[in-house]
C-alpha cells in the first residue's frame, strides 16, 4: 500500500540546500494529512550525513543516507538510479523535488525511470489516494495550468520558494543506503563544480532582490546595486539580459523569459524599463520597486512603489535609509 | 555528425492571452507563432556544430516537431535557417504529458541513428522542462540538460550548465542528448535565400504514436492581475516616503 512520501534532499560541494528543507516540508504536510512516513534522501561525499539533523527538524522520519566520493559532484545517472530503485519497491505516495537546477535535472530522470507522471515548477498541490493535481505557471507565467497526475505515485517537482520551510521535528532516523548502480560507471560526469563570486544568497532563496538594468550605465556602478542588496542583508543581486549580454553581471543573475523566473517578497528594479521578457521572470513578485528616470517606462505600470529619477543618485541614499531603519528594527 | 534537433510552435508571449471558451486552451485567434525560444538556440548551435565539421557537407542536421499540420511552417523556418531536412509527426490534439510527447518522439529518433539529439531546456508554452530528459532515458542515452555552453571533442560532449550561484563543468560520450538553455548561441536570421532554399528542402510527414497522458489539463486560468502602479516622488526626496511604505504598508522592511 502506498503511504509513504518520499522527498529528495538537495546538496551541493557537502551543504544542504534550501531545497531540501522545502521538499521535506512539503512532504511532512502530505504526510501529516493522509498519515504514513516521510523518507528524505541525502546523497553526497564522506561526511553529507551531517546535515540529517536539519532533515529531521524539518519532518524527516527516516533519513537515508547515501555517503560515497563518487557522489561529491552531482552524479546524476546513479543518483537518478539509485532513488527509482528506492521507489520502484512501492510504498510512497508522492515523491518530492524542487525546481532548482538540480531538481529539474533529476526529477524528469526519475520519473522516466519509474514511468510515473511527472509535474514540475508546482506552486500548488493535493495528493490524493491514486491522483494528485497541481497548478504549474506556464506561458511566462501568463497562464495558470491546472493538471491531475493519474498514478498511485506522483512524482512533484515544486516551483523554488512554493513551500516555506518549516520546523516540524519528527525522528530523523538515519538508515544508510548505497548507490544501486557503480556510481563511477556513469556516463555523465560532473568534471567540476565552480562557484560564482556573486553574493551569498540564491536569487531563488532570497527574500529580496535587488535587480539592475541598462540604466546602471556600466558594470562598476552594480556596487550601488550590491551595497543596497547587502543594507537589507536578506538580498541577492539579480540582472536584466540587456546587463548580461553587456557582461556586466554573470548569465545566472538574468531573470525574465530565458532567465531565473522569481517571485522574492521584494524586488527593487533599478534602471530597468520593463520587457515583457523581464517581467515574465519577476512580475509574482509580492511587493515590486522601480526607480526609473524616465516616468513612462513600462516598469512603473507593475511597480506597487515607483520613484521617477536617477538611480546612480537615488541608491547611495535608499541604501542608507534602509541601513538605518534595519538599525531601528 | 547526424544532428537531430527537436522544435516545437508556441504563441508569441508579447501579448495579453486570453482563455478559450472550453476553458482548456488559450483563445489563439490572432496570436503569431514562432519556433519556441529555446529550440531557436538549439538550432543555432547545431548549424554552428555542423559548420566547424571538416567537411560540413557531411553532416545533417535534422528538424523535428510533433503538432498539426502548422507545424510545417516552423519546420520550414528551421529549415530556411539552414537545417537540411525537417520530419512531421503528425497529430492534431494537444498533449500535455511530456512523459506521451517524449515517447513519440522517441520512436522517430530512434530510427535515425542520431550523433547528438537537441531539445530545448523547456519550451516557453507549456513548460514542462522534462520532455528531452525522458526521451533520452527511453533512449537508454546519455543527457546533459540545460547547457549554457558546448562543445563536441573526440567523441565526448563537453558541456557547462548554470545553477544557482555556480555552474558545472560535464562531460559525456557520444553518441548523446542535450537541452539547451539561453547564452548558448542567437539565433540566426533566415536570409532570402535560405528561404528560398527551404521550400525545396524535404519535409515528411509521418502520424505520431502517441499514448495515453497520465497528466492531463484540468482548466487554464488566468492569474489574479496587479494593481496599477503608483509613482510616489521624483529623485531622491522620494526615498524616505518609500521607506515608510515598505516598513508600514508592505511590511517588508
Ligand atoms: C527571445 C528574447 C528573450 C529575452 N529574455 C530576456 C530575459 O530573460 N530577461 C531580460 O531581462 N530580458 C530579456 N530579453 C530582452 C528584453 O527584451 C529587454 O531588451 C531587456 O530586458 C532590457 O533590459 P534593460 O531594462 O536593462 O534595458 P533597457 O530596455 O535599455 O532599459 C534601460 C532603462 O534604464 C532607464 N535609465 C537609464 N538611465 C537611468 C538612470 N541613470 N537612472 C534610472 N534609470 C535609468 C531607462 O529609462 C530605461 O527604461 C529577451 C528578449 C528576447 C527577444
Ligand atoms: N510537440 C513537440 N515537438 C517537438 N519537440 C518538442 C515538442 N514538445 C516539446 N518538445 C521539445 O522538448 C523541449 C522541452 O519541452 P517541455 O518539456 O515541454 O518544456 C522543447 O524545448 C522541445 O525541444
Amino acid at each position: 500500500m502506498a503511504s509513504n512520501i518520499f522527498a529528495f534532499a538537495e546538496s551541493r560541494g557537502g551543504e544542504l540546500r534550501r531545497a531540501a528543507l522545502e521538499a521535506v516540508t512539503a512532504a511532512r504536510g502530505v504526510a501529516d494529512a493522509t498519515g504514513g512516513q516521510v523518507h528524505a534522501m541525502l546523497a553526497g561525499d564522506a561526511g553529507i550525513g551531517a546535515h540529517a539533523a536539519k532533515l529531521g527538524a524539518a519532518g524527516a522520519d527516516v533519513v537515508l543516507v547515501l555517503e560515497n566520493p563518487a557522489f561529491g559532484n552531482y552524479n546524476p545517472e546513479a543518483l537518478a538510479a539509485t532513488i527509482a530503485a528506492r521507489l520502484s519497491t512501492g510504498g510512497y505516495r508522492a515523491a518530492f523535488f524542487v525546481s532548482s537546477a538540480q531538481g529539474r535535472d533529476l526529477a524528469p530522470r526519475v520519473a522516466a525511470k519509474c514511468a510515473l507522471p511527472l509535474a514540475v515548477d508546482v506552486t500548488e498541490f493535493t495528493v490524493g489516494g491514486d491522483s494528485a493535481t497541481v497548478k504549474h505557471p506556464g506561458y511566462t507565467g501568463k497562464v495558470i495550468q491546472s493538471f491531475t497526475l493519474k498514478s498511485a505515485t506522483a512524482i512533484l517537482s515544486l516551483r523554488p520558494g512554493a513551500v516555506l520551510p518549516k520546523e516540524n521535528a519528527k525522528a530523523g532516523t538515519i538508515e544508510q543506503i548505497s548507490s544501486i548502480i557503480d556510481p563511477r560507471s556513469s556516463r555523465v560526469v560532473v568534471t567540476e563544480t565552480v562557484k560564482g563570486t556573486g553574493a551569498k544568497l540564491d536569487l531563488g532563496e532570497a527574500p529580496v532582490i535587488v535587480s539592475g538594468g541598462r540604466g546602471l550605465k556600466e558594470a562598476s556602478n552594480f556596487k550601488l546595486v550590491e551595497d543596497l542588496a547587502a543594507a537589507f542583508g536578506n538580498a541577492a543581486v539579480g540582472a536584466t539580459r540587456a546587463v548580461t549580454d553587456e557582461g556586466w553581471r554573470p548569465h545566472s543573475d538574468q531573470i525574465g523569459q530565458t532567465g531565473r523566473l522569481v517571485s522574492p517578497q521584494l524586488y527593487i528594479a533599478c534602471g530597468i524599463s520593463g520587457a515583457i521578457q523581464h517581467l515574465a521572470g519577476m512580475r509574482t513578485s509580492k511587493t515590486i520597486v522601480a526607480i526609473n528616470k524616465d516616468k513612462e517606462a513600462p516598469i512603473f505600470k507593475i511597480a506597487d512603489y515607483g520613484i521617477v529619477g536617477d538611480c546612480l543618485e537615488i541608491l547611495p541614499v535608499l541604501t542608507a535609509a534602509v541601513k538605518e531603519a534595519k538599525k531601528g528594527a | 555528425m547526424k544532428i537531430a534537433v527537436l522544435i516545437k510552435r508556441v504563441p508569441d508571449m508579447d501579448v495579453r492571452f486570453k482563455i478559450a471558451a472550453s476553458g482548456t486552451n488559450i483563445d489563439e485567434s490572432g496570436l503569431k507563432f514562432d519556433i519556441s525560444d529555446f529550440d531557436g538556440y538549439a538550432v543555432e548551435a547545431a548549424l554552428q556544430i555542423k559548420e566547424k565539421q571538416a567537411d560540413p557537407a557531411a553532416s545533417e542536421v535534422v528538424v523535428i516537431s510533433l503538432g498539426p499540420d502548422v507545424v510545417q511552417e516552423t519546420l520550414r523556418k528551421a529549415m530556411s535557417m539552414g537545417a537540411d531536412r525537417a520530419v512531421q509527426l503528425k497529430h492534431d490534439a494537444p498533449v500535455h504529458d511530456s512523459s506521451a510527447i517524449a515517447a513519440a518522439l522517441a520512436a522517430e529518433l530512434k530510427l535515425g541513428s542520431y550523433d547528438l539529439i537537441m531539445f530545448g531546456r523547456m519550451s516557453i508554452d507549456t513548460a514542462n522542462q522534462s520532455t528531452g530528459p525522458i526521451a533520452a532515458e527511453l533512449l537508454a542515452l546519455p543527457i546533459v540538460t540545460a547547457i549554457s555552453k558546448l562543445e563536441i571533442d573526440g567523441g565526448k560532449v563537453k558541456a557547462r550548465r548554470e545553477l544557482e550561484g555556480a555552474y558545472e563543468l560535464i562531460e559525456c560520450p557520444l553518441p548523446a542528448v542535450v537541452t539547451i538553455d539561453e547564452g548558448i548561441a542567437r539565433p540566426r536570421y533566415p536570409s532570402l535565400k535560405g528561404i528560398m532554399a527551404a521550400k525545396k528542402k524535404p519535409l515528411e510527414v509521418k502520424p505520431a504514436n502517441v499514448a495515453s497522458e497520465r497528466y492531463t489539463l484540468d482548466k487554464m486560468e488566468l492569474p489574479p492581475e496587479r494593481a496599477a502602479g503608483r509613482i510616489i516622488g521624483e529623485g531622491k526626496d522620494a526615498v524616505p516616503e518609500l521607506v515608510r511604505l515598505l516598513k508600514e504598508e508592505a511590511k517588508v522592511l
